[in-house]
């Protein structure tokens, strides 16, 4: 299941994070990157967006990373990740782990991600929740 | 091409319409008499799954589980509920339309064959003939277009989808055409083998009098020619015992004894036989390949129905079951003829034997001699195994016929409601359990040991003589405990579902229809009970098994089980006898905490619940069972049903709806559901499991435990009131 799970985070490339400020929930679609031990999962965003203010207050988040086609068969044939876990602020370095591997994945949003009103994000995952043929469902907690 | 006639057919049409009706105009063209056809081509297919909605409700049948994790049983089980979706599924206004015009105009008032032609089907290059449905004698528009919806649901038959890698069977893909085709009323019919699979140099003929459809599932015994290849000479003739022959009915087909002329005279004269010779070497000629003919005879015309080139099953493996499977499929009449043999000469014969077995007292014979009759016993119980595969499985197949016969006529919304019309008497396994818990009333605190008469399961008397005594009393506790009520089927409500089903049938044809739901019940019956008796006989190895335990103190190590016959044998007569050593177990390698949450299977009984896991994993986990909670096992073994009374619901890695389990649930009228994949490692003893005999979903935990759902919010699952589902 964690090189199953390793390769589809690999293979995606946006996921739908939910964030909750006060009792106002909000869910945002974002580019990620992920580690090969599945424990961070690492996003950028303005700080001036409702997303960021959320995490200020919570930084608690679910982010749901899936391969649906739009198509009838990804009823079954779909896979959906949840990852829940808390959020910090990353340092931006050049030499960032996280960063590089950001860059890695999304190279085109080199110039987003260097931009002052840009902050990266860290999710450090304590568990997945994975979710194949529809109904089939495996929880992974890392922590 | 949406329909065409055959004379428009050609070989760049075989994406369109198959490959048999691309066989069948090449076989007119070589100026051969073919009945008269026209081929409803794939864009007519592909049109009604699309406009009904079918093929992402194909998709979300078929990929269930992982083919892989898939039985047999499970695949049937797909297959009858994909046909339900298709026999239910409206006629999209303009497709009915165009059918019903030219159906109407080529054969109002005239029989016809309704014959699949999948792509794909009939070459050389998918030799695996037989996985879809042909229907013979279907007569008026409305029951063509029905049978039509049959032939288009059958690309996705068990067989189908047993070989769905060499066939490439794919939602998205895979189509079918349908041949509709005038009915020639043979007087005598056969096929023809261009070459024989065991000898290259002899071609083979059967030939049965009357329609074909007997000698294709076996029902008719035909005569067999063998011809030489090269020179066309008969080699041989081996005559059949003629009795019967398969006739037309105002509907479908029936079985009809034969004349005292006919059972005396081969159904084909000589230059019959050269005829259809040499008409297979003209087509084997045409299409560069040895033939399998069909062909039958109307006066002094031959007519030829099918052409395809040999398949040979020489590629398949000893250890492929497919075959096997597939030959579970029988006619109805061979299945009256199985359960004639089973009722009146197998049963009889293994009761008495077991009884036989039950009078010998084991503790007067030497050790040599006990060995010997352990040796006796262990023979006796595979000679019943091997007749428990070769009769009683095949006979599940009056179920399943049943099944078949129930949707195509009452096209119920639920395709598993023909079960509900099976039960018409208890299960021995139910009356037994019944006796257990009116004897552990009585018991109450006192000896034990007389429970042993009532306990009619291998497992139970094992348990009886070896677990502690306090376990026992207190597993009898748990059972005097459990209430009775509506346990078993309602008498009245299966009766009342019996006679709408008759009613769902002409009168001409309710005697048949009486028939089967009576073969069914029979073979409903059996299912159980045939294990309740094979049981007896195994308990009565293992009561050999017992008497060496007493005496040798290295039997008494070896579990009691009868795969360890041979042990207990050699512990008593050879000295040296060694213990095998036990398996080294392998260490986990550390990691992340996987947990299975949500688990499919197949649901198999109506009802949801939420209770404690008790995993069973080995007989002595029987004894620990409480009333309430839910039995999580590998496959529910008849001999362990005896806890069945104490149960919430049922799960087990098994999956069929056929199957002990989802029999017994059933007749409990318990949450079920078969067939969840690695359910006994994901779930442990204690675990608090919901059972969603509705959905076939297992969920572990409560839902409290997962952070991302919600945790009060919606109705709560309750505890399932016992009924009949």
């Amino acid at each position: 299941m964690e090189k199953k799970l390793a390769t589809f985070l690999g293979s995606e490339r946006l996921g739908v994070l939910s964030t909750c400020g006060g009792q106002q929930p909000y869910a945002s679609l974002v580019a990620f990157g992920a580690t090969d031990d599945l424990s961070h999962l690492v996003f950028v965003t303005p700080r001036p967006t409702r997303k960021y203010a959320n995490l200020v207050t919570n930084t608690r988040v679910a982010i749901l990373i899936d391969n649906r086609s739009h198509r009838a068969s990804d009823f079954r044939r779909a896979m959906a990740a949840t990852a829940v876990g808390t959020v910090h602020e990353v340092r931006k370095a050049r030499n960032s782990r996280l960063i590089r591997l950001y860059l890695e994945k999304h190279p085109q949003l080199e110039d987003f991600l260097w931009s002052p009103t840009c902050a990266v994000l860290d999710i450090r995952v304590e568990s997945y929740y994975v979710v194949e043929r529809f109904q089939h469902v495996t929880e992974l907690h890392l922590r | 091409m949406m329909i065409c006639d055959l004379q428009q057919i050609d070989d760049s049409l075989r994406d369109t319409v198959g490959g048999k009706a691309v066989a069948l105009a090449n076989v007119l063209r070589a100026g051969f008499a073919v009945p008269r056809a026209i081929c409803i081509g794939t864009p007519v297919y592909d049109r009604f799954v699309e406009a009904t909605g079918l093929r992402a409700r194909i998709i979300m049948e078929y990929d269930r589980k992982p083919y892989d994790q898939m039985r047999w049983e499970e695949l049937w089980d797909t297959a009858l509920r994909i046909q339900s979706l298709f026999i239910n599924a409206k006629w999209p206004a303009d497709i009915v339309a165009m059918l019903r015009k030219r159906i109407g105009s080529e054969f109002a008032g005239v029989p016809v064959v309704v014959r699949s032609s999948a792509i794909g089907e009939d070459s050389a290059r998918a030799s695996f003939a037989g996985l879809h449905e042909s229907f013979v004698n279907v007569r008026g528009v409305t029951s063509i277009l029905e049978h039509i919806k049959l032939i288009w649901a059958s690309l996705w038959s068990d067989r189908a989808m047993l070989y769905r890698t060499e066939v490439g069977l794919d939602v998205n893909t895979s189509r079918m055409a349908v041949i509709v085709q005038e009915l020639v009323d043979g007087q005598k019919s056969g096929v023809i083998f261009g070459v024989s699979p065991t000898d290259e140099a002899t071609a083979v003929m059967e030939a049965v009098y009357g329609l074909n459809q007997g000698l294709v599932d076996g029902t008719i015994q035909p005569d067999r020619w063998m011809i030489a290849r090269a020179t066309g000479t008969v080699t041989s003739h081996i005559p059949a015992s003629r009795e019967k022959m398969v006739a037309r009915k105002p509907m479908g087909l029936g079985v009809v004894p034969l004349s005292r002329q006919r059972r005396s005279q081969a159904p084909l004269q000589e230059s019959e036989v050269y005829q259809i010779f040499h008409a297979e070497k003209a087509l084997e000629r045409r299409f560069g390949a040895p033939q399998d003919v069909e062909w039958t005879y109307q006066g002094a015309q031959l007519h030829i129905l099918q052409s395809r080139p040999i398949t040979t099953a020489s590629h398949l493996s000893p250890q492929d079951l497919r075959p096997w499977y597939v030959s579970l499929h029988r006619s109805l009449e061979t299945l009256k003829e199985l359960r004639r043999s089973i009722e009146n000469e197998y049963v009889p014969h293994m009761i008495c034997q077991a009884e036989q077995l039950a009078e010998l007292d084991m503790t007067t014979l030497t050790d040599k001699d006990l060995a010997k009759e352990i040796h006796v016993r262990q023979r006796v119980l595979r000679y019943w195994q091997q007749v428990y595969w070769d009769q009683f499985i095949p006979f599940a197949h009056g179920i399943r016929l049943f099944g078949q016969v129930y949707n195509r006529a009452l096209k119920p919304k639920d395709p598993h409601e023909f079960l509900r019309l099976l039960p018409s008497e208890p299960l021995k396994s139910v009356e037994r359990n019944h006796r257990l818990i009116q004897a552990a009333r009585e018991v109450g605190r006192r000896r034990l040991s007389h429970m042993r008469k009532e306990a009619d399961s291998s497992t139970l008397s094992v348990l009886l003589q070896t677990a502690p005594a306090d376990r026992q009393e207190a597993f009898f506790r748990e059972l005097a405990g459990v209430e009775e009520t509506g346990v078993g089927s309602n008498p009245l409500k299966t009766d009342t579902s019996a006679k709408c089903f008759l009613k769902a049938f002409p009168a001409r044809e309710r005697k048949k229809a009486a028939e089967i739901l009576e073969l069914a019940r029979a073979s409903y019956k059996l299912r159980d009970d045939d294990n309740i008796y094979l049981g007896r006989i195994e308990a009565e190895l293992l009561r050999a098994l017992e008497e060496t335990r007493n005496r040798s103190s290295k039997a008494a190590k070896l579990e009691i089980k009868a795969e360890n016959a041979e042990l207990f044998a050699r512990a008593l007569v050879v000295r040296s006898f060694q213990l095998p050593r036990g398996r080294h177990t392998i260490r986990e390698r550390p990691g992340p905490a996987i947990r299975a949450r949500q688990l499919i299977g197949q649901p198999a009984g109506h009802g949801i619940v939420v209770g404690r896991a008790r995993v069973v994993r080995k007989a002595e986990d029987l004894l620990d069972f409480k009333r309430g909670e839910v039995l999580v096992c590998d496959a529910v073994d008849p001999n362990m049903t005896f806890v069945v009374p104490l149960a919430a619901g049922i799960v087990e890695r098994r999956g069929g709806m056929l199957i002990h389990g989802a029999i017994i649930a059933r007749e409990y009228g318990l949450p079920c559901v078969t067939g969840v994949p690695d359910i006994c490692k994901a779930v442990k003893t204690g675990n608090s499991i919901t059972v969603d005999g509705y959905l076939g979903i297992i969920t572990i935990g409560s839902s409290q435990s997962n952070p991302v759902g919600p945790t009060t919010t919606g109705p709560k699952p309750h505890r399932a009131s016992r009924q009949s589902s």
